[in-house]
């Protein structure tokens, strides 16, 4: 059996409260407060205290899809990224980059929503990145 | 924020505290503010909802909604009539005091009972609680920001402060409390149509080329791209082909959804990278499964400027993968240069190479001293719990001088009641998460309206358990709760839920500069079902 406790930020609202999600073996079994925070100081709300219930809801997605049609169709990683490589090209040689728009997340990290800005900017020469900060 | 949480219950002596449900939506930001009451400290708060903190008022106004400017300039009024205000940082540290006092002196409290319906000598008590009780720090949320009067409001917020010496001095300050947990860092990493990360403007030449060296390419756009309402109404006009959505349910968040949807459908392609089957992915062409919060490793930036470490414990299901992983990939896949990063600490190393405030910014120093506040330019620098101690950013601090305007849309006698949006307790955002965690869901399973008693019979409700509730993009079903939490005239509605989506009703009439959504107004009817 290996046990550990995994310092990490609540996923929820803005306080940034600190918790440990409690792991044995692979799998996530609880949530503790960090006594050590300076805002949460060893608290946590009752959305705190459920950190993690969502994580291993049956609805996660777990493979690319494809739309077919009306619906869609699970496929590999390769062929997922292929495609939309190839879309997102013929759409910018076809009608120019502010064709093309990104939404980064308030719910990723900073390291994801750098890359997409970069992505962005960077790769297809649009400033066309924004998020629901506003809403 | 200006400021930092801990110092509200180390420092504050007085808290005003406007459209925020702080108890609901920051419990544990509210926890300090408790704290801070325990020893003494006063709490102003102005909301025209009656909000749980309200209870713990020394003095709580509700004004009619969407008349903040007006109250605003109110206790600015009052401040200055009364010489509470502070002279030596007017002075000092600011400039435009007498163009702003030109306008605040038209506000004096009887004329703002007339516009907002508080009774002018309790806009004065409050007035003198603020003016008095140094360090004051105002706290405030969307109910400020979502008008198309928001960026007013937030700057008529900041002449408060600054006219009371507020600025720059710990437990003081102008506290915006974002709602979801890594909108700081989103903005902070230049995930906004008209800024590179730490703010750098693309229409700034040096931050182009700072940019296109750092990056080693060329021809960096100068032009401001498209807001996310503005991306939408791009793809319903034909002008935005294809959209990215990394982690964003635009489906349930956006005003006005039913516009939303027809706009997404037009797109000829639509990539969605999500946890979950979101309203919006069922648009999408592909979609890619993505990590939780749980499943790797990065950092958020609370509302504090504070950035802190997210870390991994266990592996994500099936074969999703971390967003930052799925970006890499994909700029193999198009042949983008710059992506070749092994970790998001690799990442973070670049971050704090072209962000200013991140410069000193490293995993190292986050694992040992838990968080760091932004500005932290250099690894020497200890980090800046609060802002502005000796000067402003752009040197003196400017007063605004502002006119109340009335909202884009108030009732008349078709959609008589103005409806105002927000969150609980227990649901977050698009509720893709919380909705999904049981006990949540079971706290608060059902979307609701909340009514005044008064209106209930107006309407002629006679037992019904539900009501239409009809704005002029569209109509919903909902559960009635009657309840004095709302004041006559007024109904609320939680934007949690997909099945009664507030956001059907509400109208996308944007604040000219910050280009918010006017969530917290829109006019609507309410009739009651009949047999239900
Ligand atoms: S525990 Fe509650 S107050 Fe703290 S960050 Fe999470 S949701 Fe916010």
């Amino acid at each position: 059996m290996e046990y550990k406790n995994v310092l990490t930020v609540c996923p929820y609202c803005g306080a940034g409260c600190g918790l440990y999600i409690q792991v044995l073996d692979g799998e996530i079994v609880g949530v503790l407060p960090a006594k050590e925070h300076p805002v949460s100081r060893g608290k946590l709300c009752i959305k705190g205290w459920n950190a993690t219930a969502f994580v291993n809801h049956p609805d996660r997605l777990k493979k690319p899809l494809i739309r077919e049609g009306g619906s869609f169709r699970e496929a590999s990683w390769d062929e997922a990224l292929s495609l939309i490589a190839e879309k997102l090209l013929q759409i910018r040689d076809t009608y120019g980059p502010q064709a093309i728009g990104f939404f980064s997340s308030a719910k990723c990290t900073n390291e994801e929503n750098y890359l997409l800005q970069k992505l962005a900017r960077s790769f297809f020469k649009t400033n066309n990145v924004d998020h629901c900060a506003r809403l | 924020m200006t400021n930092s949480i801990p110092e509200f219950s180390q420092y504050t002596r007085c808290f005003l505290i406007t459209g925020s449900n702080t108890t609901e939506a920051h419990p544990l930001i509210a926890s300090h503010v408790m704290e801070a009451k325990e020893r003494g400290a006063k709490i102003i708060v102005i909301d025209p909802r009656e909000v749980q903190i309200g209870r713990l008022a020394d003095i709580y106004l509700r004004p009619r909604p969407g008349t903040d400017v007006a109250w605003l300039n109110g206790l600015m009024n009052v401040i200055i009539t009364e010489e509470l205000a502070d002279q030596e940082f007017i002075e000092k540290r600011t400039e435009g005091f007498e163009e702003m006092w030109e306008v605040v002196k038209e506000y004096t409290p009887e004329r703002v009972e007339e516009i907002a319906g508080i009774p002018a000598d309790d806009l004065r008590v409050a007035a003198r609680l603020y003016a008095q009780n140094k360090p004051a720090a105002i706290l405030y949320a969307m109910g400020i920001t979502q008008h198309t009067t928001g960026t007013d409001n937030v700057k008529s917020i900041a002449n408060l402060a600054m006219l009371t010496g507020n600025i720059g001095i710990p437990g003081a300050g102008v506290n915006p409390l974002r709602g979801q947990n890594n909108v700081q860092g989103a903005c902070d990493m230049g995930g906004l149509p008209n800024v590179y990360p730490g703010y750098q403007p693309v229409t700034s030449p040096e931050a182009k080329a700072k940019f296109e060296s750092a990056w080693g390419v060329e021809g960096l756009p100068e032009q401001p791209g498209l807001t996310v309402v503005e991306m939408v109404n791009a793809a319903g006009e034909g002008q935005l082909r294809a959209l990215y959505i990394m982690g964003e349910n635009p489906m349930v968040t956006d005003p006005d959804i039913h516009h939303v949807k027809e706009c997404l459908e037009k797109l000829e392609f639509l990539v969605v990278q999500d946890i979950f089957p979101t309203e919006t992915a069922q648009l999408a062409h592909v979609i890619l499964p993505s990590a939780s919060f749980a499943e790797k490793d990065g950092t958020f930036t609370s509302t504090d400027r504070r950035i802190q470490r997210v870390r991994k414990a266990v592996n994500p299901p099936g074969e999703a993968k971390a967003d930052w992983e799925i970006i890499c990939e994909l700029a193999k896949k198009l042949g983008a240069k710059g992506f070749e990063f092994s970790s998001p600490e690799e990442i973070m190393a670049e971050i704090a190479k072209v962000t200013p405030s991140y410069g000193g910014v490293t995993y190292e120093r986050l694992d040992k001293e838990g968080s760091l506040q932004w500005p932290v330019p250099s690894v020497e620098h200890p980090g800046t719990p609060y802002l502005h101690k000796e000067k402003f950013t752009r040197g003196l601090g400017r007063f605004h001088a502002i006119h109340f305007r009335e909202a884009a849309e108030l009732p008349d006698e078709e959609y008589p009641f103005i409806l105002t949006t927000g969150r609980t307790m227990f649901q977050y955002h698009a509720g893709s998460m919380s909705r999904r965690s049981p006990k949540l869901e079971q706290e608060a399973p059902e979307p609701y309206v909340e009514i005044n008693p008064s209106d209930a019979e107006k309407i002629g409700l006679n037992g019904a358990k539900k009501v239409k509730v009809s704005s002029r993009r569209g109509s919903i079903e909902v559960a009635v709760r009657l309840t004095d939490r709302i004041k006559p005239g007024v109904v609320f509605i939680p934007f949690h839920y997909a099945e009664a989506a507030a956001n059907a009703l509400t109208h996308a009439a944007l604040d000219p500069i910050a280009r918010i959504p006017e969530y917290k107004i829109c006019a609507v009817k309410v009739e009651p079902v009949r047999g239900s």
